[in-house]
């Protein structure tokens, strides 16, 4: 399946895709009205020392830790993209307790989100990897699920 | 005909069921419940207190989860024998289920010492389960005053569940802090403040001597009133089936990383288990979820005539009171890196070059960077690890392993 993938040779460390993902998971159609002056809460984040810098998302593992888990049965796995229903979501952190990647955290409410891939918002395809200047972050198959 | 039987019906058992589906689509599988509800979340009852939740929300699996995967349930019997020269279960109404290979996913009871006087006190409950949750929200109102015996994970998130629907609570322990089983002084003490904070009273070092109808007379010399007392001192794996049918058990069902027991065809996981806790390298009960759901699937995978090992299990919790997030991992018996700062605990235990326990409270971003290391036993010379003691970040590992994970599928 397509995943996001980041070439952390090309990642200027601009924070846009922080942006870009906010916008697109807010519902709005105007991202000034969107974030302007605002917490921003992104589903993909940018880390790095002061020689590299790359973007961090969820890898939407063969094997998810996350979803086995959840002690509230809020993550599941459907099509090889790992969901979160925040309807069932208590905010206990488990999931972040348990990913090697770091790559979940919490919203402005305390109730997880994760990347899902812009499958379920406006965009269609990942923000992220749309509105990456330098192309470090791309949406492609790379290898096949066991 | 071939049947797998799996005796309890929480979540160790939905990952067994998960796991022989994953391995075996066709075999019937029968799943003894003895609570009469499907599949849910039992560490959200707190929530459920909180009206965080809701008994249809705390669904572990979806309405169609065990049609779907062609399990028959027995709700409100009970397991009462394991007949492994003739490979049956017997059931509490006489029944016999006859087994190809059978998983004892039977979890634990609440443990209550002899206090004198118990008898005498109309509410008392135990938390545990939804009906013990059910019983204790229709037996208080806001004018309630609480007495939890027990400061630990339960206890806790039961004054919790609690605060707002009662008048007072007022929790005992005879430990010397809260959470004494994965917290030290330091940090029990911060989350011990958080709760103060909020009302909750506490009487540590201290135990009930008698109970007397609605007050509970302390070792200390006080007296304590209360409407409902809940009692939390503790819980005991339930190993009775397999112990009587002459199988190994410590303080759990013992197990190996397939999750077989002793007894050929005998699988077992989650709460009544004690499996290898790669952190100490002792046999552990480690009674969490995410273990339970681990546990379970890979005696599913193994029942089913797959190959499947859980051999990174390690103590995990995510806890939080009011806001204050405290997490933990692994074993403490390491030397200690303290890099608190502005108010956040981080303690880091390392052993023989490796990772092998943390406590954390306030900051906790991705903390599961730190719990990976104690899982993968990564040696620290091979990380950033003076990095890592500042922030939770991939940033301390080499490129190659970045690029395995970033770049590659995982």
């Amino acid at each position: 399946m397509k995943r996001v993938y980041v070439n952390e040779e090309w990642c200027l460390g601009c924070h846009l895709c922080e942006y870009n993902c906010a916008f697109a998971n807010s519902g709005m159609s105007d991202m000034a009205t969107a974030l302007k002056g605002k917490t921003i809460y992104p589903r993909i984040h940018v880390e790095g020392d002061d020689k590299i810098t790359y973007a961090v998302s969820c890898r939407h593992c063969t094997d998810p830790i996350c979803v086995k888990s959840c002690i509230a049965g809020a993550i599941t796995k459907e099509d090889g993209v790992i969901k979160i229903n925040k309807d069932k979501c208590v905010g206990c952190l488990t999931c972040v307790l348990v990913c090697p990647y770091g790559a979940l955290a919490p919203g402005e409410n305390g109730i997880m989100q994760k990347c899902e891939l812009c499958l379920n918002n406006s965009c269609g395809e990942p923000a992220c990897v749309a509105g990456c200047p330098n192309r470090a972050i791309v949406y492609e198959e790379r290898g096949e699920d066991k | 005909m071939k049947q797998y039987v799996i005796i309890g019906n929480g979540v160790a058992a939905a990952g067994c069921i998960e796991g022989i589906r994953s391995t075996d689509g066709k075999t019937p599988i029968t799943v003894i419940s003895e609570e009469k509800y499907p599949v849910y979340c039992r560490p959200l009852i707190s929530y459920y207190l909180e009206h965080k939740t809701d008994t249809k929300k705390m669904n572990y699996r979806s309405d169609d989860f065990y049609e779907k995967n062609g399990c028959k349930v027995i709700y409100g019997r009970k397991a009462v024998r394991l007949d492994t020269e003739n490979k049956k279960v017997i059931l509490d109404d006489g029944g016999e289920l006859p087994y190809t290979s059978v998983c004892v996913a039977a979890g634990s009871s609440p443990f209550v010492p002899p206090f004198e006087g118990l008898e005498t006190v109309e509410k008392k409950f135990a938390f545990m389960t939804l009906d013990d949750t059910f019983a204790l929200e229709a037996a208080v109102n806001e004018n309630s005053d609480i007495l939890i015996v027990g400061a630990g994970l339960i206890g806790l998130k039961c004054a919790e569940g609690l605060y707002g629907r009662v008048k007072s609570i007022t929790v005992c322990d005879l430990a010397d802090r809260v959470l004494s089983s994965i917290l030290d002084a330091d940090c029990a003490a911060v989350m011990q403040k958080r709760l103060e904070e909020n009302g909750i009273k506490f009487l540590l070092e201290d135990t009930v001597t008698k109970f007397e109808h609605n007050t509970a007379h302390m070792k200390s010399g006080a007296d304590v009133k209360f409407d409902a007392v809940v009692l939390a001192v503790g819980v005991r794996a339930n190993t009775a089936l397999v112990k009587d049918a002459g199988g190994e058990t410590g303080r759990g069902i013992t197990v190996d990383d397939s999750m077989r027991t002793s007894i050929e065809n005998v699988y077992a996981a989650g709460d009544c288990t004690e499996g290898n806790d790669i952190s100490s390298g002792q046999k552990k009960v480690l009674a969490l979820l995410p273990n339970a759901y681990m546990q379970g699937y890979t005696a599913g995978v193994n029942m089913a005539g797959g190959e499947s090992l859980f051999d990174k299990a390690v103590p995990m919790n995510s806890v939080g009171f009011f806001g204050l997030h405290a997490m933990t991992a692994g074993s403490y018996d390491g030397e200690l890196t303290d890099c608190s700062e502005n108010g956040n605990i981080k303690r880091f235990f390392i052993r023989d070059g490796l990772l092998c326990g943390y406590i954390l409270i306030g900051e906790t971003a991705r903390a599961g960077i730190y719990t990976s290391l104690i899982r993968e036993k990564t040696p620290l010379n091979t990380v950033n690890f003076d990095l890592l003691t500042k922030t939770a970040t991939s940033a301390a590992f080499t490129e190659e392993n970045r690029r395995k994970k970033f770049g590659g599928v995982v």
